[in-house]
This record gives structure tokens, C-alpha cells and sequence, in this order.
């Protein structure tokens, strides 16, 4: 195709991309870099019948200008980095030269907002994608076993949790869970503690997040890999087979062999979505015992009195690092193969 | 093959088919039934055996079901409007990022240069970008250009990060259409364009199908564009949901929240319904290419 036709063809959408995709990542970078600005304090006097009292406020007249001047803020280098929100450098320094072991440090780490979404986050993107794939496989060698006729049902309910909206996935979760839910109530019934909800204790409601992932990401991981059993070589099956090989020995040695290179994309792209872990927080109002990245963004800019943008961009630049190098190692794979192909 | 199988077996991976198939599909089978409860049956801190036989409903309304839910959420809380919005949205980004797409895709098809390849795996890094950090950077530019709360930008917004996946989808489809034949098109004097329009996109209306559901299911699905982008008055669905919540928790209406929920997710289940074949085949499509 030659070149002007190509970029004709390409243009809208790569407008569309360089717009709303790369000009905020910018945008965002430089947000990161400033600060709100300090409030302007006037001393107003004010004289009633009993003599006069001078009172400071903030002069919003003034502010006002100051916002429309400059809307980004006060320019405040790396700070939104390293306080207390985001790095915590100095805090970490501290935890570090001084404290009473591993645990000790765990624990105080687990103060800081940021380290604290960071641990959710990472622990959120590595449980729960190898536990969905691992679902998402058995449930695919059981629907391969049963008759056709009942595939396409199975097939239509597997998908239901993946399909959902992830807020409301979540939301009829959390329902569900409550303590006055069916199986919130249940596990109070089953645990013997009447006092057991996901407010009150940050291990059930890590444990019915991490639920949550495996049970909406399952689906996807099952689709995939169901498709590629169907294209499982039945020759070497048979011949594995006839070499004395067990069921479990052919799943291991031929299967998922020929499964890997899907395995591969498939926790690839669970790794992405699971990485911007933010409805299900929402949703399970669980942002008292577990936080994300993406939610501490969102947090900045809902935030009261007047969103933080700083505050924000920092955290949103530290996540967009965050994505690279999680996809370091596959787009350096991606590099050498094309160079490989290209040579 | 399945007669073969030991009994042990058999039973085993029926057994764990059937929980698998009860924990997909139980938690939306019960907020279903409960959504036509009362409060007090649907979280009965008492026994779940009200949730079913409705033992409040009856005392509270006199029949075993009640659309008080409904009643609420779309009448006393006007959730009509979201849904206009929402289809609003869902149409136009559909059809916008089909529109954009299928241009680009079949360029990238079609273009073996190095800057092709660039471009999409760009688009894989901009894939993985988590949508709400996007969003920090827009909300002070549509503030000072004025355009923010409106429909039209979330549309637009939407269909840009919807680009990189709608691009990688349609591109892997356009490469399943062999290249004989826009270039015999190509010889008998058609232009690049009239050869994409009416040799290329004839054949390739399943892929487009399909690439619109997926399309559609992000445009729906998204909660942190349209929450953070869209005004009180223009919200859709997802984020009204959302807002509904924090209200309505006071004030004791949970099961408007519940009604709104079952609402909002009666579609997803119709869309399951008739495009199952569609949606398995390109959750398979972009794997068989990767």
C-alpha cells in the first residue's frame, strides 16, 4: 500500500489517538509537576457595637484571578512525587533505618496510601490472573467432555460474569456479601462470628475482591482456551494414548503444549485489565481496607472540596511507568521477532 | 470419547461443571428474584428463606412480589433519562469507532511498513493505559475549553480509547481476508477507496459484527470516562447507579439501586443471548492472531 493512501486510511483513527490518548499522557505529566495554590489570606476588620475584631479569610475575589491565571497551579517540581501521598520517601527512609523487622516494616508500609494501592494492585494483577486461567482451563476440558447439545447453554452462562458490567458485577456481589446478604449472612453462620463483615475485617474483603477477579476474569481465560482445545491435534492425542500415556499425562505432555502460545496472550491481557483494578473497590465500597491506583486517582478528583490535579497526575504518571514495565518484556519480545522477520 | 471415561471422572467434572455453572450464574439469578422483595426480605438479617418466599413482601404490599423497586428507580428517580443517555452513547460510539476503524484497520492490514507495526503495538501500550489516568489529563483542558459535561466529548473520548483495541480486532480480521482480492479490484480500475467499500467490506460484515458488539460492551461498560466526564444531567447508566447509591443508602432505598442494577444488566443478557456465537469468536480471534 503505498504511503499516502495509507496514512489517508489511518488518519482518523491516529487523530483520534493523538488526541485523547497521547496529548493527556502529556498533559498529565505536566499536572504532576504543580501544586494547588496556597490560599490568599486577607485580615478583614469588621467593627460591631462591642469594638472591632480583625479576622483572616481567604480572599476569594483574589483567588479566583490566581485560578483563572494560572490553572495548573503552583509549579512544585517533583514534590507531588516524593510526599507523603504518592513516594513518601521521607517516611520510607524513616521505616527503614528504624523499625523492628519484617513485619514491623509490612506494617507501616501498609500506611502509606500509595504502598498501600500498590500492594492491593500487584497482588490483585498476580493472584488473580493465574487463578482465573487456571479456572478458566478446567472449566474448558469439562465442557469438552459433555455432550454438544448442552455446549452452547454451558457456554452462554460461563459467559454471563465476564459480559457484565464490572460496577455491577461488583455491586451484586457486595449485596450478596453484605452481612444481611445470603452469604455474608452465611459465612457469619458458618465462621460462628456474628461480627464478621467485609467493613469490619480488610482479610474477607482482600479474599472476596480477589473472588471477584476469578470469577469475572474466569470466562475470558475459558472462551480462549475452549477454542483451542477444539483445534488439539486428535492424531497425537491417539498416538499418546497408544504409547500408554494417562489422561493426566496427555493433558500435561500434548494439550497444554498446544495451549501455551494462547496461555500466553491470555495472561498478557489479564494482566492489563487487572492492572487497572478500580470498579470492583467502588463497587464494594471496600476503600477502607483495600485501595488500587487506579481508585487513588479517581479519589483525587472526586475529592471534596476541589480535585487535585497534582496529586492525580503523579499517581497516574507512576501507573502509566507501572503499565510499561509490566509490558517491558513483551514488547521487547515483539521488537525481536519483527527484526528477526524483517532480517 | 466421553464414553470412555472413568465413572469417577465423569462425576468429577460434572460436579465441577455444575459449581462452576451455579457460582456464574446464581449471584445474577438471585438479585433478579430479590429485586421483586422488599428491603427487609432481600437483606433479611433473620433467614435467606424470606428472600424467597417473600414472608415482608406479603406482610408489607400483600402479594409475593412487588415492583416497588422499579417503581422507584425509573419513576420517583427518572433512571429513563441515563438510559436515553446511555443509548445515546453506546449508538454513536459504536458506529463512530466502526466507521474509524475499519479505515485504519485495513490500512494496517494492508501495509507491511515498518511504521504499520509501530503503530500497533503503540496501540497495545495504549490498550493497557488504565482509562482513569487518561482522564486526569482531560478534565483540565475541557474545563478551560468549556466542553466538559457534555455528551458529544464523552462520545468522542470513548471512541478514542476504544481505538487501539477496535484497531487490533479489525486489523486481525482484515488479514483474514486474502489480499487476491482488493488487488484484482485494484486491476480492473477501482481506487484504493471503492476497492475497501465495495469488494473488501462485503466480505467482511461478521468481523465488523462482531468488532461493533465488543465496541458496544466497552462504550457500556465504562464507568470511569463517563462518571468523571459527564454532568449530573447528561449521566448514563453506570455512573447514575453509582450516584444513586450514596443517596439512596440513607434513605432506606436500597432496592431502587437493586431495581436500576437488574435494569441495567437485562440488555447484557439479550446481547448474550443472540451474539454468543459472535462474541466467542472474537474473544478467540485477537488470541489465534497474538
Amino acid at each position: 500500500m503505498p504511503h499516502r493512501a495509507f496514512f489517508a486510511f489511518i488518519f482518523p483513527s491516529l487523530l483520534a489517538m493523538v488526541l485523547f490518548i497521547t496529548l493527556p499522557i502529556f498533559s498529565v505529566l505536566v499536572q504532576s509537576f504543580y501544586v494547588e495554590h496556597d490560599a490568599i489570606l486577607t485580615t478583614v476588620e469588621s467593627c460591631g457595637p462591642f469594638g472591632c475584631d480583625s479576622e483572616t479569610k481567604v480572599d476569594t475575589e483574589a483567588m479566583a484571578k490566581l485560578r483563572a491565571d494560572a490553572p495548573l497551579g503552583k509549579f512544585a517540581g517533583f514534590s507531588n512525587y516524593l510526599n507523603r501521598n504518592h513516594l513518601a520517601v521521607a517516611e520510607v527512609g524513616a521505616i527503614f533505618s528504624d523499625n523492628n523487622g519484617i513485619g514491623d516494616i509490612g506494617a507501616r508500609l501498609m500506611n502509606l496510601p500509595f504502598y498501600r494501592a500498590l500492594a492491593f494492585t500487584l497482588a490483585y494483577c498476580f493472584f488473580v490472573t493465574p487463578l482465573a486461567m487456571a479456572l478458566g482451563f478446567a472449566v474448558a476440558l469439562a465442557v469438552n467432555t459433555i455432550p454438544k447439545l448442552l455446549r452452547g447453554p454451558t457456554i452462554f452462562v460461563s459467559l454471563l460474569p465476564m459480559i457484565i458490567t464490572p460496577l455491577v458485577g461488583s455491586l451484586i456481589l457486595s449485596w450478596m456479601f453484605n452481612p444481611a446478604g445470603i452469604l455474608g449472612a452465611g459465612l457469619q453462620h458458618l465462621t460462628g462470628d456474628p461480627t464478621l463483615s467485609l467493613r469490619a475485617s480488610p482479610a474477607l474483603t482482600w479474599a472476596v475482591l480477589l473472588l471477584y477477579g476469578v470469577w469475572t476474569n474466569g470466562p475470558f481465560s475459558f472462551v480462549v482456551f475452549y477454542a483451542g482445545l477444539q483445534s488439539v491435534p486428535q492424531d497425537t492425542l491417539e498416538s499418546a494414548k497408544m504409547d500408554g500415556a494417562t489422561r493426566w499425562q496427555s493433558v500435561r505432555f500434548v494439550i497444554i503444549p498446544h495451549l501455551m502460545p494462547l496461555a500466553t496472550f491470555v495472561a498478557l491481557v489479564q494482566l492489563m485489565d487487572n492492572f487497572r483494578v478500580f470498579e470492583p473497590i467502588v463497587g464494594f465500597s471496600a476503600e477502607a481496607n483495600a485501595t488500587s491506583l487506579s481508585w487513588l486517582v479517581y479519589n483525587d478528583l472526586v475529592s471534596q472540596d476541589s480535585a487535585q490535579f497534582g496529586s492525580a497526575g503523579a499517581t497516574s504518571v507512576i501507573t502509566i511507568i507501572g503499565v510499561l514495565i509490566l509490558l517491558a518484556p513483551v514488547l521487547l519480545r515483539t521488537w525481536r521477532d519483527f527484526n528477526r522477520k524483517v532480517v | 470419547m466421553a464414553n470412555t471415561r472413568p465413572l469417577a471422572l465423569r462425576g468429577l467434572t460434572t460436579g465441577f461443571l455444575a459449581i462452576w455453572l451455579i457460582a456464574a450464574l446464581f449471584p445474577f439469578a438471585w438479585t433478579v428474584w430479590g429485586s421483586f422483595k422488599v428491603e427487609a426480605d432481600f437483606f433479611s438479617r433473620e433467614s435467606w428463606w424470606f428472600a424467597i418466599e417473600g414472608t415482608r413482601t406479603q406482610a408489607q404490599t400483600g402479594g409475593s412480589f412487588t415492583l416497588a423497586g422499579y417503581e422507584g428507580a425509573w419513576i420517583k428517580n427518572e433512571f429513563w433519562k441515563p438510559v436515553i443517555n446511555t443509548l445515546i452513547v453506546t449508538i454513536c460510539v459504536t458506529c463512530i469507532s466502526l466507521f474509524v476503524g475499519t479505515l485504519g484497520g485495513y490500512a494496517l492490514a494492508r501495509s507491511g511498513q515498518r511504521y504499520a507495526f509501530w503503530i500497533l503495538i503503540a496501540a497495545l501500550v495504549f490498550r493497557a493505559m488504565p482509562h482513569i489516568t487518561l482522564v486526569s489529563g482531560y478534565l483540565l483542558p475541557f474545563f478551560q475549553l468549556n466542553i466538559w459535561g457534555v455528551l458529544p466529548t464523552t462520545i468522542v473520548v470513548l471512541v478514542a480509547i476504544n481505538q487501539p483495541f477496535t484497531l487490533w480486532m479489525l486489523h486481525s480480521f482484515f488479514l483474514s481476508i486474502p489480499k487476491d482480492l482488493d488487488e484484482s479490484a485494484l486491476v480492473d480500475g477501482c481506487t484504493r477507496f471503492q476497492a475497501f467499500r465495495m469488494v473488501i467490506m462485503p466480505v467482511m460484515w461478521p468481523g465488523v459484527v462482531t468488532t461493533g458488539l465488543f465496541s458496544f460492551l466497552l462504550a457500556y461498560n465504562d464507568f470511569a470516562v463517563t462518571s468523571m466526564l459527564l454532568s449530573q444531567d447528561n449521566q448514563t447508566m453506570i455512573p447514575k447507579i453509582a450516584s444513586f447509591l450514596g443517596s439512596i443508602q440513607n434513605e432506606g432505598n436500597v432496592m431502587y439501586a437493586v431495581a436500576a442494577v437488574v435494569s441495567a444488566t437485562v440488555p447484557l443478557f439479550v446481547l448474550v443471548l443472540f451474539f454468543q456465537r459472535q462474541i466467542v469468536s472474537g474473544l478467540t480471534a485477537g488470541a489465534v492472531k497474538g
